[in-house]
């Protein structure tokens, strides 16, 4: 029973991280049906960023933001170089060109830092916390705080403002977007500087637990990319619920078949959603009048 | 109020539109007709910004609009319920007419809200449902509410009627000359030329991107080419 509560644990703070990546993909997505493979090398930028920043000499919370303000920029920089003048190919095309630009960034980043893992120090000490039969690390309260944090935000801003359901219309319709007065080229920035910012902030959350180095975004957009399968693609729920289910079904296939299995559960998952549903959890089945 | 010189607009290498000249005084109902392909909807995309102008003018309420990009357009004035109604699938019946009047944050969206649910009760029924369910007269309806709820003085409206029953029609064009006491201005495009015809002031005839007739819509309907080629009569 305590192992039980300890795969919990770790199998939640996985998946935390594994929710800020899918609520990355799911706000790009809701902009433009792109779904972004960029998107884990916003958590590794945010990550080194900030070890690099901090080594320095700069305070952590300051080296923290500056990564993620950077990050950010770099998304921004993904929108403007890279998909804005593709507007008009097809999804796929620019799905492909996201592709491009996260192997150009780990290559990129490679060059700017180095092939060395780096740690930061954790937040608020390593004393393990005691609950429920099983221990805790303070840090893995950090991360799936701020993965519960960005939710509840994310969701307030597609339902309850103004600029989110823009977003949602740009997403929707953006012909129709326009002739409301919606700058829709402006919505895409935002949208892509929202990410990479939720993107960069998991990197800095999750670094002193996982360590960080120049090649982990790869792993971490296809586990993303399962989450948000899972949950339901476009769906601030979706990701999240994706996020935590993908992280316990990791943690307690570690624990009780083999850790060596560990890595395929995303894929299993993946082929899972597509063969028996394929909208995903929460996802919406498509009924339109044409 | 509106005025278009020498509007010339192309697909590609094709020009579709072949110097059009046009214009809409303040308050009235100006309906253009014409067949299927003759480059209405062209037109009303280059007033609206969505379609890029090749050569020629477009000026409104004074300015130069020829250049100024779509999504600044209502800003000025100028609001388009475009062909094939454009509705916001997947948002609500309400966020849709919200997002109509995305560029304002005052009282009076509530307001125009209310309005827009006088005048078409089926919307205020279904207005936490999701816009795409919508059958095809109830989406027009939206798309029109959505559109005035931009503010705009200037509405163009592109076919309205397509693909609805005859009940339906009627019902929309009713709506159209009830702007008329709400101080908007109509540009209405329209295959439907008998129909638009009697609601409006004024008709221009548009074949293969030009414009070959104009006048008061009454001597239009009377003109026997017209009655021969688009009324059927």
């Amino acid at each position: 029973m305590d192992a039980l509560m300890q795969f919990i644990f770790s199998g939640l703070t996985v998946g935390a991280v594994y929710a800020l990546v899918a609520l990355g993909f799911t706000i790009i997505y809701n902009a433009s049906d792109v779904v972004n493979f960029a998107q884990g090398e916003f958590v590794m930028l945010g990550g080194m960023i900030t070890v690099f920043t901090f080594e320095a000499g700069l305070p952590l919370p300051l080296a923290a933001l500056i990564a993620i303000f950077v990050t950010s920029a770099v998304g921004v920089a993904l929108n403007k170089l890279a998909i804005e003048p593709a507007r008009g190919a097809p999804v796929v095309s620019l799905i492909i060109i996201t592709i491009g630009a996260s192997i150009f960034i780990r290559g990129a980043a490679q060059i700017v830092f180095d092939k060395q893992l780096h740690r930061l120090p954790s937040f608020s000490g390593d004393e393990p916390i005691h609950m429920l039969g099983a221990t805790i690390l303070p840090q893995s309260l950090w991360v799936i705080g701020g993965a519960l944090l960005v939710f509840v935000g994310l969701y307030l801003f597609f339902t309850r403002t103004l600029t989110g359901k823009a977003v949602l219309a740009t997403a929707n319709n953006r012909l129709a977007a326009q002739l409301v007065g919606i700058n829709t080229g402006f919505m895409m920035t935002l949208s892509f500087a929202l990410s990479a910012a939720i993107g960069a902030l998991a990197g800095v959350l999750v670094t002193p637990i996982t360590l960080v180095g120049y090649d982990i975004g790869v792993a971490l957009a296809l586990k993303g990319f399962a989450a948000a399968m899972l949950g339901g693609m476009g769906n601030p729920k979706g990701a999240l619920a994706g996020g935590l289910l993908l992280g316990l079904f990791e943690a307690l296939t570690a624990g009780y078949i083999s850790s060596q299995y560990k890595e395929a559960v995303a894929f299993i998952v993946i082929l899972a959603v597509l063969f028996v549903m394929p909208q995903g959890i929460f996802g919406e089945k498509k009924t339109e009048r044409v | 109020m509106l005025t278009v010189e020498g509007l010339r607009s192309a697909y590609g290498r094709i020009e579709v539109l072949h110097g059009l000249d046009l214009e809409v005084k303040s308050g009235e109902i100006v309906t253009v007709v014409g067949a299927n392909g003759a480059g209405k909807t062209t037109l009303l995309k280059c007033l609206s910004g969505t379609q890029p102008v090749t050569a020629g003018e477009v000026h409104f309420r004074g300015d130069r609009l020829t250049t100024v990009p779509a999504f600044k357009r209502l800003k000025r004035g100028l609001s388009q319920s475009p062909e094939g109604r454009q509705i916001f699938t997947n948002l609500s019946v309400e966020e849709n007419l919200r997002l109509g009047a995305f560029l304002f944050t005052d009282d009076r969206v509530e307001r125009d809200m209310e309005d827009a649910f006088e005048m078409f009760p089926i919307l205020r029924e279904k207005r936490n449902l999701a816009a795409g369910g919508l059958s095809g007269g109830q989406q027009q309806m939206l798309a029109i509410a959505r559109a005035l709820m931009g503010r705009p003085h200037c509405l163009l409206l592109d076919e309205p009627s397509m693909g609805l029953a005859p009940l339906l029609v009627a019902q929309i064009f009713d709506v159209v000359t009830l702007l008329r006491k709400r101080d908007v201005t109509v540009l209405l495009v329209e295959q439907n030329a008998f129909g638009a015809l009697r609601i409006a002031d004024r008709g221009y005839v548009m074949e293969t991107g030009r414009i070959t007739m104009s006048g008061v819509s009454g001597d239009l309907i009377a003109d026997p080419r017209i009655r021969e080629a688009y009324l059927g009569l």
